[in-house]
């Protein structure tokens, strides 16, 4: 296996774009990571990109091709791949872009995702999400996908006293951070006040513990350490890559506080790269509802299961805290179009790692992981990088 | 959706019919055609089993927010449920009052009516539960 890294990064703005369609939205981020590359199309040898569920948010399948065309590159006829995974479409894209470089197969990769979200009308785009929970056992009964997390929350609650201004210390938090984002889709900040008295979507989550459907496209280029050199002196280096899957619903699951897959993936990706929870200097998890952070920083071994809240509480995974969780915003502040998050985690990471996160910069960071998850906990993809 | 789609989950829903490994004597709802404790051992041994539909309240949410083949019956409780076999499943609580809901409440299922394709189209049955009697 060959040692991989991450030579180029680009996104959109994250928001509500009604000006931009999906085509515009890949052509944007991929051209803005091919720039910061400093490659050539010809030197371009496959294409991966994440996408959730574009067949039902703009009727359009198939977008491997439409990517590779709008990137003008079909005389090239590089293999360009649709990858699904739910809201970790973005993470598993990357992980296979990795595979695919690691493997000596290709060498220059360009990892994309994006998500349209905006061009379904009413109740479809909430509609759309739930089909990554199980229809037949979940939705069909009348569970919504905020209200899986919500069984999350609720259970969590009663087990490890977490509270619901706890949850919503998340929120708060990941707008202030989102707040110094200029790409972010909400850019202010909220109190816990403004979370508690939010419209309960799904009890004990409210509106303001949710992550909003959001526009929005980002790509990273990956390639060899050795070739890398030949294009940037930025380099970033992929630590690890690892995915881990699990049932489809979560009442299958073998425990109801934690997403196993996550906790899996997070342990062979501490192995693989070499480190401790620890070591970790900065990290994007995938915070779709502010409980889905919570689990995830236990998950991630950064505090003991059950001391989630708490340690939000203390501001251990604030900007100035021992260990910064979404200086991005997350998906909560920054936004969540599905297909798009992962590699979006990806590209603040290389921000931070580089040293380009203006004022969300956390000083001397050197080795950042992400932490993108599908559905309730399906599929789980961990990424550690570190700046070389 | 096609009417076969429903039709062919009658069994598991009506009548909270699910598979029991015969190897390891595990049960399992929604039914599931490999044991996941014995895999290929269990392969053509998953016979069916039909629950008490006795369970506890593992966890619970009210939805305000319902998708929309739910609209209008909100707010409504989806419970996270232990059935009394060692499974878990995920249905609506019904027939009391809503913060009567908690964690540790001894339900029991009930077959109703969870929701229509539209007007006109099929109407869709299948498990809810509600307060244990006992």
């Amino acid at each position: 296996m060959r040692e991989v890294a991450i030579i180029g990064i680009g996104m959109t703005e994250f928001g509500e774009l009604w000006q931009k369609s999906f085509r515009e939205l890949v052509a944007e981020a991929g051209v803005k990571a091919i720039l910061d590359a400093g490659i050539e199309g010809e030197n371009i040898d496959a294409m991966y990109i994440g996408g959730m569920s574009t067949g039902r948010f703009i009727g359009q399948e198939h977008v491997g091709s439409l990517a590779l065309e709008v990137a003008g590159l079909e005389d090239l006829h590089i293999p360009a791949t649709r990858v699904e995974a739910a809201c970790a479409s973005g993470g598993v894209a990357m992980h296979q872009g990795y595979i695919a470089v690691a493997s000596g197969m290709y060498d220059i990769v360009v990892v994309g995702g994006a998500e349209k979200m905006t061009d379904v009308v009413g109740g479809e785009a909430t509609n759309i999400l739930a089909s990554a929970a199980d229809r037949e056992w979940e939705s069909f009964f009348g569970a919504t996908f905020p209200g899986l997390y919500a069984l999350m929350a609720r259970y969590h609650m009663h087990h490890h006293g977490t509270t619901q201004e706890q949850l919503a210390m998340v929120a708060v938090k990941n707008h202030h951070n989102g707040s110094l984002n200029p790409k972010a889709q909400f850019r202010r900040e909220i109190s816990i006040e403004d979370v508690l008295n939010s419209p309960i979507v799904a009890e004990p989550l409210h509106l303001l513990d949710c992550s909003p459907i959001t526009d929005g496209a980002a790509a990273a280029i990956l390639a060899p350490v050795d070739i890398a050199r030949k294009y940037t002196d930025k380099i970033i280096k992929i630590k690890a890559s690892v995915q881990a899957c699990d049932t489809l619903s979560f009442h299958s699951r073998s425990r109801f506080d934690s997403l196993p897959a996550a906790v899996h993936a997070a342990k062979k990706a501490y192995e693989m790269a070499g480190v401790k929870p620890s070591d970790i200097d900065v990290a994007e998890v995938h915070d779709c509802f502010t409980i889905a952070e919570i689990i995830a920083i236990e998950d991630l071994g950064f505090v003991e299961k059950g001391k989630g809240g708490k340690a939000t509480e203390e501001g251990l995974t604030a900007l100035d805290g021992q260990i910064p969780v979404n200086t991005s915003g997350g998906l909560k502040a920054k936004g969540h179009p599905v297909g798009a998050t992962g590699v979006a985690q990806i590209n603040e990471i290389v921000m931070q790692l580089r040293g380009e996160a203006d004022k969300r910069q956390v000083k001397g960071a050197t080795i950042g992981l992400t932490h993108n998850v599908g559905g309730s906990g399906g599929t789980a993809v961990v990424h550690i990088l570190e700046a070389i | 959706m096609g009417v076969a789609r429903y039709w062919r989950e009658i069994p598991a829903r009506y009548n909270l019919i699910g598979k029991k490994c015969e190897i390891c004597g595990k049960v399992y709802f929604p039914p599931r055609t490999i044991c996941p404790k014995c895999r290929r051992k269990s392969i053509g041994k998953m016979q069916d089993y039909k629950l008490s539909g006795k369970g506890t309240v593992e966890s619970y949410t009210i939805i305000y927010t319902p998708p929309p083949e739910f609209e209008g019956k909100a707010p409504y409780a989806i419970a996270l449920i232990k059935m009394e076999e060692g499974c878990y499943l995920t249905g609506q609580i019904v027939d009391c009052e809503l913060d009567e809901i908690h964690i540790g409440m001894k339900v029991e299922a009930c077959f109703r009516r969870i929701q229509e394709d539209g007007k006109r189209g099929a109407i869709y049955y299948g498990y809810k539960f509600r307060k244990a009697e006992s």
